[in-house]
């Protein structure tokens, strides 16, 4: 199975030096999630370092959406470490992670829908005081996605897939992530919005902000991310960087339809 | 008919446990309304006739209503002449007025964690007493009758005193009672809900008595400020319906500006967005009842200036015609609350005046199943957001 310093089972073979936590954006350690008496998730490490693109990959229910939400504190794990900055975060709450510069744009978007883009926008920005910082990313997402400068008055839930993708991706944008999670941007959309979409996410990546992506389209997620991990019924089942995640003949007989 | 016309239309206050039964009933329609509210739908079954009826119904619900409602007044009008018409008129405004701000109350809370705040008519009758209270320990009654100075002044010290205290009082229900049932089934926190209720009245029956308490404060206002037509407008009848939409007015304003006020829509409308948005839930809720207990306050003392008695357990029955009010309008949404008031004091008032005072309620809740049967979404018809 490891093939090329592939690492299998969840352990790095190429471990960081021990106790080297600076550039640790995000970092699992062996984290247990249960809905009720499901195990959404068993065991699951995983890292994230600074100004890095990682791609979470994996099949239907195989817990990447989970694994957000508990990075996001919207879940606890029943056991385990979650570490952001390099700090354990148990105990704190969704709207306090969000503060610490967390940006989430969730599954299904969850737009606030009879509100106007402009005011989604602006809860995005919820947290912050500084105006003239919160106006300079508002014309940045306006330059990202010049549609939504167009839409800005209209109400969140009359936009179309893409349009709403982009409303998400925005709102999470205007807290001034350090770190950004999008759960299946692409999902629903066509395939030249796809493409935009993806285009703006390394653009985002380019200006600094590390991103964890969730992607059904695996190969279009590895080729942009620097790294990968491939989750299977709660467990990582591989990891490492994006170009040997695809050189896999595992990945692409499970994921790449190759 | 027209003992009505001399009195103001108070609703009557005596009402026993007995009825308690049936309105905890109504409420369970009403949830399991707003729940399937996608369409205005009667059973499958019935014939294509009738059920084109039913989707037109639906269509033209408000137009229909409101319709009902002209030819009532004006059949009024021409049983009883255009004075007691007119006077009519007045007493539905002044009523509606007090229905509006308590059912702003009802449709915050719902919007917010989707619980019929049974509570809410009792922290109205409750908020009362607090003003009562205040003005007492004050002498705020001689202070406003002395002078129209010290009228505004005395006005000045009730309304915010008391809002601050049933503000406090809804936050505090809020917290002990329906916080740690946040994620239980629906029907727990309604039932907590009955029991606040039944708690606050408890507390009202001890210290208030069973009978009704007249309250020194109809006689703060008084005075005809003008007459159209052989009706005569007091300047109380100005001050209600004035301060209540005074009242609206802000609330809405604080809703579309603010920045809590965008939190609490945006809790309403999806909380794990809202969380993702640094948003405090708790903090948030509690402004809501914070804000919704303070109308009640407002409400509470317009009334007590209107018609000058307060009883322990004139809140729950209120409440309820709150509520209808609430759900006519469309339950969660703010301005519906306030329109669904006042037409409820007109079907109120003018139902009472054609079919006789005692059929009012009925009527209302006639509705209400009119409402539940042909537009659960209510005549401002926004779908109710529904928790992921």
């Amino acid at each position: 199975m490891s093939t090329n310093g592939l690492s299998a089972n969840g352990e790095q073979l190429s471990a960081s030096a021990p106790g080297a936590d600076a550039g640790k954006v995000i970092e699992l350690r062996e984290i247990d999630v249960f809905y009720g008496r499901v195990n959404a998730l068993s065991k699951v490490s995983l890292e994230v370092r600074q100004g890095e693109i990682v791609a979470l990959i994996g099949s239907n229910g195989a817990g990447k959406t989970t694994t957000l939400r508990t990075i996001s504190g919207l879940i606890s794990p029943r056991s385990g470490e979650v570490r952001l900055f390099g700090n354990s975060v148990r105990g704190l709450g969704a709207e306090h992670i969000a503060r610490l510069g967390v940006g989430h744009a969730p599954e299904g978007r969850r737009l606030f829908s009879r509100m106007t883009v402009r005011e989604n926008l602006d809860m995005g920005a919820y947290s912050r005081n500084d105006r003239t910082g919160i106006r300079t990313d508002l014309e940045r997402v306006f330059t990202l996605f010049p549609r939504l400068r167009e839409r800005a008055s209209q109400l969140a839930g009359s936009l179309s897939g893409g349009e709403q993708q982009m409303v998400a991706i925005g709102r999470a944008l205007m807290s001034a992530p350090k770190v950004l999670l999008l759960d299946e941007p692409s999902l629903g959309l066509a395939p030249i919005l796809v493409d935009a979409i993806f285009e703006v996410i390394r653009e985002i990546n380019s200006k600094g902000t590390t991103i964890l992506l969730i992607e059904q389209n695996a190969l279009l997620a590895l080729k942009t991310a620097s790294r990968g991990y491939v989750l299977e019924t709660g467990s990582v089942a591989l990891s490492g960087p994006s170009a040997e995640l695809i050189a896999s003949p595992d990945i692409q007989r499970a994921y790449l339809g190759m | 008919m027209s003992e009505q016309s001399g009195t103001p239309a108070a609703p009557p206050a005596s009402f026993g446990g007995a009825d308690r039964s049936g309105s905890a009933m109504l409420v369970d329609q009403s949830g399991l309304g707003s729940r399937q509210a996608r369409k205005g739908g009667v059973v499958s079954t019935v014939g294509p006739i009738f059920r084109a009826a039913n989707g037109w119904v639906s269509r033209y619900f408000a137009s229909l209503l409101v319709i009902m409602i002209v030819l009532a007044i004006a059949l009024t009008g021409v049983q009883h002449g255009a004075s007691l018409m007119g006077e009519q008129i007045k007493n539905a405004l002044v009523l509606g007025a007090i229905y509006a701000l308590v059912a702003i109350g009802y449709t915050m809370v719902y919007g917010i964690i989707e619980l019929i705040n049974f509570a809410h008519g009792d922290v109205f009758t409750a908020s009362g007493f607090y003003a009562v209270f205040i003005a007492s320990v004050l002498h705020l009654d001689s202070l406003a009758t002395g002078s129209f100075g010290g009228l505004l002044l005395a006005l000045a010290i009730v309304f915010p005193l008391s809002m601050l205290a049933a503000g406090i009082t809804g936050v505090v229900i809020e917290f002990v009672a329906y916080r740690r049932l946040r994620d239980a089934p629906r029907l727990a926190p309604l039932i907590t809900a009955i029991g606040v209720s039944f708690l606050i009245e408890g507390i009202l029956l001890v210290f208030e008595g069973p009978d009704n308490v007249t309250t020194h404060q109809a006689s703060w206002i008084n005075g005809q400020a003008f007459a159209i037509g052989g009706v005569s407008i007091g300047y109380t009848d100005l001050f209600v319906v004035g301060m209540a939409l005074l009242l609206m007015f802000a609330l809405g304003t604080f809703v579309r500006r603010t920045r809590l006020g965008k939190a609490m829509r945006s809790t309403a409308q999806d909380r794990t967005a809202a969380l993702l948005c640094g948003i405090n839930i708790n903090r948030t809720i509690s402004a809501t009842f914070f804000i919704g207990s303070a109308l009640a306050a407002a409400a509470a003392i317009i009334y007590s200036i209107n018609y000058g008695v307060l009883k322990w357990n004139i809140g729950f029955h209120l409440g309820i015609i709150a509520f209808t009010a609430a759900v006519l309008g469309g339950i969660g949404n703010i301005v519906g609350a306030g329109v669904g008031g006042f037409l409820i004091g007109m079907i109120y008032v003018f139902g009472g005046s054609i079919f006789g005072g005692e059929w009012s309620e009925s009527l209302i809740f006639a509705v209400l199943v009119l409402i539940l049967t042909f537009r659960p979404v209510g005549l401002f018809g926004v779908e109710v957001t529904t928790r992921a």
